[in-house]
């Protein structure tokens, strides 16, 4: 029987790192939460999740340069549809940014729970205690 | 790790916010700043905003000040032939500064300001948790 840590983490170690990113994009947002013309982004979580996991064995880009392959888009980066734009083009609607980024903030740390847990399990069969 | 960048972006809001309360606090301070000449007369001014791009010309999450223009609605004007600074006519020039905007747009600054510290706070919770990871 063999214990692979990519196999052991899973989909939490992935699930992470999207949320690390969506916490940037709605920072981002409430940040430009006063600036003329900005458009608020988000992304779908679980489209790009899937995503994620659809790229196992998948080329890798190890310079800036290089294109990513065919169907792995850099970010799926889509722009909020607002319920009552500001007048000066602004996209952001600060309550419902707030919202998402504690909501996010919350599932990161319960994917971290979780990973944790599994840190724990492996370290407790390495130890063999 | 994109929860550093967090950082960066939350901290450009702080200073851009800080910027604006600075500006307004200048405008609310020289409402009354009483002038002979139009050239010499105080006019409000206000930050412009924009979003922070790097050099492919893409956002990169925060917020730049890119300069502070003064507002080019007109002077008021008051007949006060008895003070000092009045013209040939009786009239002095007084700035284009208008107190209720001006607390307006420090009340709006000053809860973007918040907005942004608490996003920075929930960012630093989040990270040192997943230093801590495994413990």
């Amino acid at each position: 029987m063999t214990i692979g840590f990519e196999k052991a983490l899973s989909v939490h170690a992935q699930a992470l790192t999207l949320r690390s990113r969506r916490a940037e994009i709605l920072a981002a947002n409430i940040a430009n939460a006063d600036t003329p013309n900005y458009q608020a982004r988000d992304i779908d979580f679980s489209a790009a999740l899937a995503s994620l996991q659809g790229q196992d064995g998948a080329l890798k880009t190890t310079h800036a340069a290089h294109l990513p392959a065919a169907g792995e888009a850099r970010d799926n980066l889509l722009y909020r549809t607002p319920d009552q734009m500001a007048i000066d083009g602004n996209t952001v609607e600060e309550e419902q940014e707030k919202t998402a980024f504690s909501d996010n903030a919350l599932r990161y740390q319960a994917t971290l729970q979780l990973l944790s847990n599994r840190v724990q399990g492996l370290l407790s069969a390495i130890r063999g205690e | 790790m994109s929860l550093f960048n967090v950082f960066d972006i939350s901290g450009s809001a702080l200073r851009a916010q800080t910027i604006r309360l600075n500006t307004t606090a200048g405008n609310m301070a020289n409402t009354d700043s009483i002038s002979s000449s139009t050239g010499a007369t105080y006019r409000a001014r206000q930050p412009v905003f924009a979003a922070q791009l790097d050099a492919a010309g893409e956002a990169m999450g925060g917020v730049e000040v890119l300069g502070i223009v003064e507002s080019q609605a007109p002077l008021r004007r008051e007949y006060r032939p008895e003070h000092p600074l009045a013209g040939q006519d009786g009239y002095v020039n007084l700035p284009n500064v208008n107190p209720v905007e001006e607390m307006a747009d420090m009340i709006s600054a000053s809860r973007s300001y918040q907005s942004n510290v608490e996003v920075f706070n929930t960012s630093k919770q989040m990270l040192m948790r997943t230093l801590s990871l495994g413990d």
